[in-house]
């Protein structure tokens, strides 16, 4: 195990989840209560040092119990390292803690995954649609189960009739 | 410091002059505007609305998405090959760095080796691609704030090398001229020729554009002091790019994680000090002698060699194999209509785009297609911190904001 994902194994052994390396990227997955915790941790500490967000994404696993994994991205630019921090989402409890007061570059990116997969951030300032329009009803398109040709919206537009000659 | 004066005057009595206090007030009430999105300064179509006290601006909310795709949606369904020419979509005014940084995203998730020829090529390319964009946006950021000489001059120049461009693979703009594993074609003669007369053209053309604006009182007025980000700020809203480095953090992935043929170059990577506009301007203008130097060391360097890894079950045999070999046909078929077993698992992968850093989040469940891919595009985060940067300036300063950041909706809305 890389020894940035035993320092947080040892400080969290209560939230720590599992850890895994591939292709040089360093990935730590936790519950979903120790999020803050662990992002505070990672944002403060000073062997940490983790001050620059690089993004937040999620994915979709439509078989898993817990369905939505969110993913965040830190970069150290001090210590030039890389840690990707996970959590899963179920879908009947679809919320998890805002980060947006330790990295502000969070906002919009949280604001995207929440329009995107439909996954809630507590505490977030301004948590509406930001790339869909507001007023969208047929859900979140980055879930699989969303057609990739969407549900029928555009089919409600009113087009314009030949002008006749 | 300017910054604090801009903030303050608007909300308190001057204290030279207490008896301002007692003075009749007039009604005053915060108002509403919408700019754009059909706006000329707004480099798309981006809509912010502006809350208003006089001039000043008090907050500013923009309402992004009016150009959104569905891109992400679009990859889950396509192969990894499908997906390059998506990408020249997304930032359209530099397609090649989003080419060589999607196929980079790619080639990590495989582990796949770039023969050095190719490398070099893509560095090259790409440092091409950082000069257009540079004068793309230094000619629209100087007309959107009123000097108008300097844009004829970038775009006269920048036209040398989209004609580069079109004799490089056939396409001005929309280029898709990477290939995961090298690149679709190596230079001609001709076009080595011509890149090496631009090296000798192009930085006393540098020069005169510096001459322009710096002359200018009325653009170094409306650049210098505005729009300022402390570095602490400007990391903590994640901004990357000539945008980081106008406050003074130093942050180059081509330095920090070194990739392609630029850890065998040398070049120095221009840090600002101020976090106001003018730097994030002079980072560019530097940047473009760097890009001059880089593509200069790597035509020296350069050797003969292949431009794309033989790894058949991946990469694209050579054009010629394909119109007269059965076998290289049938490999091109298939890469192009199923595509390649990709290995189970994630990365993440970023470059050093000449806006910021351009990442791709892939997570693979192998298979021809990306189960998930999520672009960390730097014009969407640029646009998260333009509520907290735009405040207590002019209305008119909000379109050097947008300027500062390069914005590219294409890209920021995906």
């Amino acid at each position: 195990m890389h020894q940035l994902a035993q320092r947080i194994q040892d400080t969290f052994p209560v939230g720590f989840l599992s850890s895994t390396e591939w292709r040089g990227d360093i990935s730590v997955t936790v519950t979903r209560e120790k999020v803050h915790e662990v992002a505070q941790f990672l944002h403060d500490d000073p062997g940490m040092d983790f001050d620059y967000i690089v993004h937040v994404s999620s994915v979709d696993w439509p078989d898993d119990e817990e369905r939505f994994e969110v993913v965040w991205e830190f970069y150290a630019i001090r210590k030039r390292q890389r840690i990707r921090l996970k959590t899963r989402v179920p879908e009947s409890d679809c919320i998890v803690d805002s980060l947006t007061d330790i990295w502000k570059g969070a906002d919009f990116m949280e604001r995207e995954v929440y329009d995107m997969m439909g996954i809630r951030f507590r505490n977030h300032p301004d948590l509406r649609r930001i790339l869909m329009p507001d007023d969208y009803t047929e859900g979140y398109p980055l879930r699989k189960d969303f057609p990739l040709r969407g549900k029928g919206w555009r089919d409600t537009f009113d087009f314009l009739d030949e002008v006749p000659r | 410091m300017a910054f604090e004066d801009q903030r303050t005057t608007v909300y308190k009595v001057d204290p030279e002059h207490p008896e301002s206090e007692s003075l009749p007030t007039l009604r005053t009430e915060e108002l509403l505007l919408n700019m754009g999105p059909q706006h000329p300064s707004t480099h798309g179509v981006l809509k912010v609305i502006l809350e208003l006290e006089g001039e000043r601006l008090v907050k500013s909310t923009p309402v992004l998405g009016f150009l959104h795709r569905g891109v992400e949606k679009l990859a889950e369904d396509g192969t990894y090959h499908q997906f390059i020419p998506h990408t020249d979509r997304l930032d359209y005014v530099c397609a090649m760095y989003n080419n060589f940084a999607y196929c980079r995203a790619v080639e990590k998730l495989l582990n796949l080796q770039v023969p050095d020829r190719a490398e070099y090529l893509r560095t090259i390319v790409a440092e091409v691609q950082r000069i257009i964009g540079h004068q793309f946006w230094l000619g629209t950021q100087a007309l959107d704030i009123g000097a108008m000489t300097v844009f004829f001059y970038c775009f006269r120049d920048r036209e040398i090398l989209l004609d580069w461009f079109d004799e490089l693979c056939g396409a001005r703009l929309t280029t898709s001229w990477y290939r995961i594993g090298g690149v679709e074609r190596d230079f001609t003669p001709s076009l080595l020729d011509k890149l090496k007369k631009f090296l000798d053209y192009f930085p006393p053309k540098i020069d005169e554009y510096i001459v322009f604006l710096e002359t200018n009182r009325i653009w170094v007025a409306r650049t210098k002091g505005v729009a300022v980000i402390s570095a602490e700020d400007a990391v903590s809203f994640g901004l990357s790019g000539p945008t980081l480095r106008g406050s003074g953090v130093d942050y180059d992935l081509r330095k920090y994680e070194p990739y392609s043929a630029y850890p065998k170059c040398e070049f120095s990577v221009p840090v600002g000090k101020n976090g106001d506009t003018y730097d994030r301007y002079w980072i560019r203008v530097m940047e473009l002698y760097e890009s001059v130097k880089i593509i200069r060391q790597c035509l020296e360097q350069m050797q003969e060699g292949p431009i794309m890894a033989d790894v058949p079950s991946v990469t694209l045999p050579p054009k010629e194999r394909v119109f007269t070999n059965l076998e290289a046909m049938i490999q091109q078929f298939k890469l192009f209509s199923q595509g390649f077993n990709a290995p189970p698992g994630e990365i993440y992968c970023g470059t050093e785009a000449h806006k910021g850093e351009l990442g791709f989040h892939i997570v693979s469940t192998g298979g021809g297609k990306p189960y998930r891919l999520k672009i960390r595009a730097p014009s969407f985060i640029h646009m998260g911190a333009f509520d907290y940067m735009s405040r207590g300036y002019m209305i008119a300063d909000a379109i050097t904001l947008f300027g500062t950041y390069d914005i590219v909706m294409g890209e920021c809305d995906r």
